[in-house]
């Protein structure tokens, strides 16, 4: 079995975004990119089931400029057999991904395609959903337990009542939760290594993939500042605070 | 013509607070025909509470067996079936609509527009991007419905006092066969829902242990109040995952929020944005935690959580 990974090259979470003031969007120049933690969670995830006999390949996918190069390279070094860069310029929404994917699934015929549960950037938790409702095939969202055994995943999911157990039967879509894994720390050696590891480069055209928008951002601004704060010195004033507030 | 249609959010026997927030969030689009959908293998008490929200026009109650659990790809063809009547279809942004409502956009053909947490107009939206750090407007082309999910804690609930029809309709899909719902476990807790309370104490890693978390329940039972966790104190094994609170747990606004032993990372500030008045107590004086708190104590948690519950 195959196992394909997408990875989104995002702004690093811990970087604090800023708004450009003109409002035409999110200052991203000079500022540090990196994989979205949910999707090295996801890979981690797929190395893991490699590393159990129960998957032969990893394939890490990821649509963008070049510069996406840099996020498969990091996927190849933390394991990764090789990667595909699907190369797209401009705005790419979750149908829009979702509809790669697909290409990549009929291309590669993969048992399980992992994605990250929401790409920390967009915040939109939609594309693996709809990769799987184009596939026709199950989905298993915000897993954070895996187990697969006689062409079958058993995943624990996080729900907003508590976990969620469900079975879904493979070829299937998995989104992963933090609570999934830790990923490893990617080694020097194998940064070389990566060097050498295959990268292939498709288009959406070579794919011929159509482009689905829709949804055009306007404009962007600033959340609301919260006024300023007060520290008081004890819990009486806390407490006296709170009830002129006719909090408490 | 423009038409809503919310699928609802219930356990089986009473709709969620989710799906009255979601209506108030239709209602801010200025359309009269308002419709909720039920999917249940026994709809009628749901049905009828949906029926009496203020608002609603007509409730629109589906059951089959297959509906006892909310599994995306069974009820994903359901609400395309539904979706060629309407011009918005909405569901509350919790996990059970994440999980359901992309899967039917993309069988309609379009993308999704996520957490709106304001309505400017039938086809313009606010939402968050980057663990609002940014607030997004987005426009909907014309032509294609609205598909959408909502931001539950910037809307409140709205009323009762309706008196909606209630129609019966058919399953129109098929069980693809290959997704089976095994169980749940979790959701026991005492106390008020994390998502709806109006006050919420949350502990951070500097509880130390889950006994150490004992303080926090202890107090948020005084308090009447929902007991939530940073993620540190869950990564912890301190409290259950559901108690999480931030980006990518709950997002919630109650008026009262106690950030007790939370540093205050970005991902976590992104859940309590909107809450009411946030009172922070930490030993660092430096914790980010106090640039969005209103009221600030510092000190050694362990002596004044229990003092602030006595003085209570």
């Amino acid at each position: 079995m195959k196992i394909l990974v997408t990875l989104k090259r995002v702004v690093d979470y811990n970087v604090r975004v800023r708004v450009k003031s003109d409002g035409s969007g999110v200052e991203t120049d000079g500022v540090k990119m990196s994989i979205n933690p949910f999707d090295e969670i996801a890979l981690e995830e797929a190395l893991r089931i490699k590393e159990r006999g129960e998957a032969e390949e990893v394939i890490v996918a990821s649509i963008g400029g070049d510069e996406v190069q840099q996020q498969l390279r990091t996927g190849l070094a933390m394991g990764a057999d090789r990667a595909i860069q699907v190369s797209a310029d401009g705005d790419v929404q979750p149908l829009t991904a979702a509809r790669t994917f697909l290409k990549l699934v009929e291309k590669e015929e993969p048992g399980i395609v992992f994605l990250g549960k929401q790409a920390i950037d967009d915040d939109a938790n939609q594309t693996g959903q709809m990769l799987a409702a184009l596939w026709d095939r199950p989905q298993a969202t915000f897993a954070s337990k895996v187990e697969l055994a006689d062409g079958k995943a058993t995943v624990a999911r996080e729900v907003d009542s508590g976990l969620e157990t469900i079975e879904v039967d493979l070829p299937a879509v998995l989104t992963s939760d933090l609570r999934l894994n830790e990923p490893r720390f990617v080694k020097l050696p194998e940064i070389m290594k990566a060097k050498r590891k295959p990268l292939e480069t498709l288009s959406l055209e070579d794919l011929g993939v159509e482009r689905a928008g829709g949804i055009e951002a306007v404009s962007y601004e600033p959340p609301p500042q919260r006024g300023g704060g007060k520290v008081v010195e004890s819990v009486d004033e806390l407490v006296s605070e709170l009830k002129s507030k006719g909090l408490l | 013509m423009s038409r809503v249609l919310i699928i609802a959010e219930h356990d089986g026997e009473n709709l969620s607070p989710a799906t009255a927030k979601t209506l108030t969030g239709a209602l801010g689009l200025g359309v009269s025909d308002i419709d909720i959908a039920v999917f249940a293998a026994d709809p009628s008490g749901v049905a009828e509470q949906a029926a009496k929200l203020e608002g609603v026009t007509r409730v629109l109650s589906i059951d089959h067996d297959d509906f006892e659990h909310f599994l995306a790809a069974r009820l994903a063809p359901e609400i395309k079936a539904l979706a060629a009547d309407y011009s918005h279809i909405l569901m509350p942004s919790t996990t059970y609509g994440k999980d359901v409502l992309p899967r039917a956009a993309a069988l309609i053909g379009v993308n999704q527009v996520s957490d709106i947490q304001e309505v400017i107009d039938e086809r313009t939206f606010k939402r968050p991007i980057y663990a609002s750090n940014a607030i997004v407007t987005v426009k909907v082309d014309e032509g294609q419905p609205v598909v959408a999910t909502i931001r539950t804690a910037s809307f409140a609930a709205a009323g009762e006092g309706g008196s909606a029809e209630i129609e019966s309709r058919d399953a129109q899909a098929e069980d693809p066969g290959h997704t089976r719902w095994i169980g749940v476990e979790g959701g026991e807790g005492e106390g008020p829902d994390l998502s709806t309370a109006p006050i919420v104490v949350s502990g951070g890693r500097a509880m130390g242990s889950s006994e150490g978390f004992d303080i926090i329940y202890s107090l948020a039972k005084k308090l009447g109040a929902a007991v939530g966790a940073s993620r540190a104190a869950v990564d912890a094994g301190y409290v259950p995952n559901e108690l999480q609170v931030g980006q990518t747990g709950k997002i919630i606004a109650p008026d009262l929020y106690f950030a007790i032993g939370i540093s205050g990372a970005i991902q976590h500030l992104t859940g309590i944005k909107d809450a009411g008045t946030i009172v922070a107590i930490n030993k660092d004086p430096e914790a980010p935690i106090f640039e969005v708190a209103d009221l600030g104590l510092v000190g050694d948690l362990f002596e004044l959580v229990p003092e602030l519950e006595s003085k209570l």
